[in-house]
């Protein structure tokens, strides 16, 4: 005797079910339920002849399969109650609108497979990450070009001891934001808001902080032109690795 | 305006060609320090379609929010005989659950499992080794569980500008409807056979785990 035994690999109970639907070519808001429960047991009894380890999950179905077969049986009051089988069809339904979306996905032009960009290079990125390491502007030229606004801002201060009112996370905060809204940023603009001191300290230690996280970098095209400002995160709040921003003082 | 602007465009074909990666608008302002975004994009935008109308064997995508030359996919089987590749694949459990996360994303592993069926913690850690997957943060709920959404890497090895330019989930309403379209015919009627029938049927929903795997070797008709 020839047996072929051609055994569906399923990812599931309702992938199992909804083969046995298509096999069965029924309505899937009619299904015979009593049919249907008896070809999934089968199944589950031919895939534990064959040895198959069978999931919990398969298991959970075949219950639930049977308690709605059951409560067919049973007459119903009319309209009072839902159809039994609402239980199965809903995620059945739900499940098939994702099963769509993922056949979707893979008849895109997927990288690599249908379609190919340039490679990269490994040499050439271990170049690429040392040079991202040399930042464009060096902490000196960033210290120049803070002098020249304190000196334009305030030509000669008296020093004065006051509690602090800005905070470096709150700064950071502030140039987040406004680097989010208006992407590159001049230097000197950044202190647009600022009136003491203190709070000039603040902003320059906040911009210092976010450089030295990666958020920031910082160009200058000529030693005496104004440094610019631009994120290296995107605006949905990721930097450019893909990582949520690591804001201290942001964890909501 | 027409020379300097031909010549952005050519520097900027330049970047493109040498980068290994996709660049964006705003990388390329903070490279060339003199020329504004909206030219940028402008230049971008006539490239594109320069290159589409040459119908050569590559284009440029706007994939992850930067831009990209690709080659046209009936190129795909000479591409993986030089690379001596077999081409990329996902299963199509991974490729369901890529679906649910990209679709429901801010998700719950819970929920992608109440969805698909089955447990998921496997697969969920390989995608997120393939960076195509990757946690988001906590909930604030019993035992802060893990909250997972998909990557730029995700965009761009899916040929996606962004996650708007998903296609557009199909309502409940219209997959009942016409249940599947390996199944061209309504089916209004009851079952046909109570017996289960080995040679029949069970094509359509087989479809989307197949394509992954199976990249044409017969180009399809050119546009």
């Amino acid at each position: 005797m020839d047996y072929e035994v051609k055994l569906e690999i399923f990812e599931g109970p309702l992938d199992l079910l909804l083969h046995l639907i298509h096999k069965n070519e029924v309505d899937i808001f009619d299904i015979p339920i009593a049919a249907i429960t008896d070809q999934y047991l089968a199944y589950l009894d031919l895939m534990k002849a064959l040895n198959i380890n069978l999931a919990g999950d398969f298991l959970v179905m075949a219950a639930t399969l049977i308690h709605i077969k059951s409560k067919m049986l049973l007459p119903r009051r009319e309209e009072e109650e839902e159809d039994p089988r609402v239980e199965i069809t809903r995620p059945l339904l739900e499940y098939m609108r994702f099963r769509e979306a993922a056949g979707d996905l893979s008849r895109r032009d997927i990288l690599e497979r249908d379609v190919f960009a340039r490679r990269p290079s490994p040499e050439l990125w271990e170049e690429a990450k040392e040079a991202a390491v040399v930042p464009d502007v060096n902490l000196f030229q960033l210290m120049d070009a803070f002098k020249r606004i304190m000196d334009r801002e305030h030509p000669a201060t008296q020093l004065t001891l006051r509690l602090e009112q800005w905070s470096v996370k709150e700064k950071m905060e502030d140039l987040i934001g406004h680097l989010k809204t208006r992407g590159a940023v001049f230097f000197k603009e950044i202190f647009d808001g600022s009136r003491t001191v203190s709070e000039f300290v603040v902003t320059f230690l906040a911009l210092l902080e976010l450089v030295h996280m990666g958020l920031v970098k910082l160009f200058q095209a000529s030693p005496d032109s104004d440094i610019r400002l631009l994120p290296s995160f995107n605006k949905t709040g990721e930097d450019d690795n893909g990582n949520t921003l690591p804001i201290p003082g942001i964890d909501h | 305006m027409g020379t300097p602007s031909r010549s952005l465009e050519l520097i900027i074909e330049a970047l493109l060609f040498a980068s290994d990666r996709p660049i964006s608008e705003r990388d390329i302002a903070s490279w060339l320090q003199d020329a504004r975004l909206p030219e940028i994009r402008a230049a971008l935008a006539r490239l594109k379609d320069r290159y589409e109308e040459m119908n050569r064997s590559f284009t440029l995508r706007e994939v992850g929010r930067g831009f990209q030359f690709r080659t046209r996919p009936e190129y795909a089987p000479y591409v993986l005989t030089m690379f001596k590749a077999s081409p990329s694949r996902l299963s199509r459990a991974a490729l369901e659950t890529l679906a649910i996360v990209a679709y429901k994303q801010p998700v719950l592993r819970q929920e992608i499992e109440r969805l698909r069926g089955v447990d998921v913690g496997g697969i969920l850690r390989s995608l997120m080794e393939k960076g195509l997957v990757k946690i988001m943060g906590r909930k604030n709920l019993p035992g802060r569980p893990l909250i997972y959404g998909t990557t730029r890497k995700f965009l761009e090895v899916f040929d996606l500008k962004d996650l708007d330019s998903l296609p557009r989930l199909k309502e409940i309403s219209e997959l009942g409807s016409d249940e599947e379209q390996g199944t061209p015919t309504k089916t209004e009627t009851r079952p046909a056979g109570e017996e289960p029938d080995p040679e029949t049927g069970e094509q359509g929903p087989a479809e989307g785990g197949a394509a992954p795997g199976t990249p044409s070797l017969v180009p399809p008709a050119g546009p």
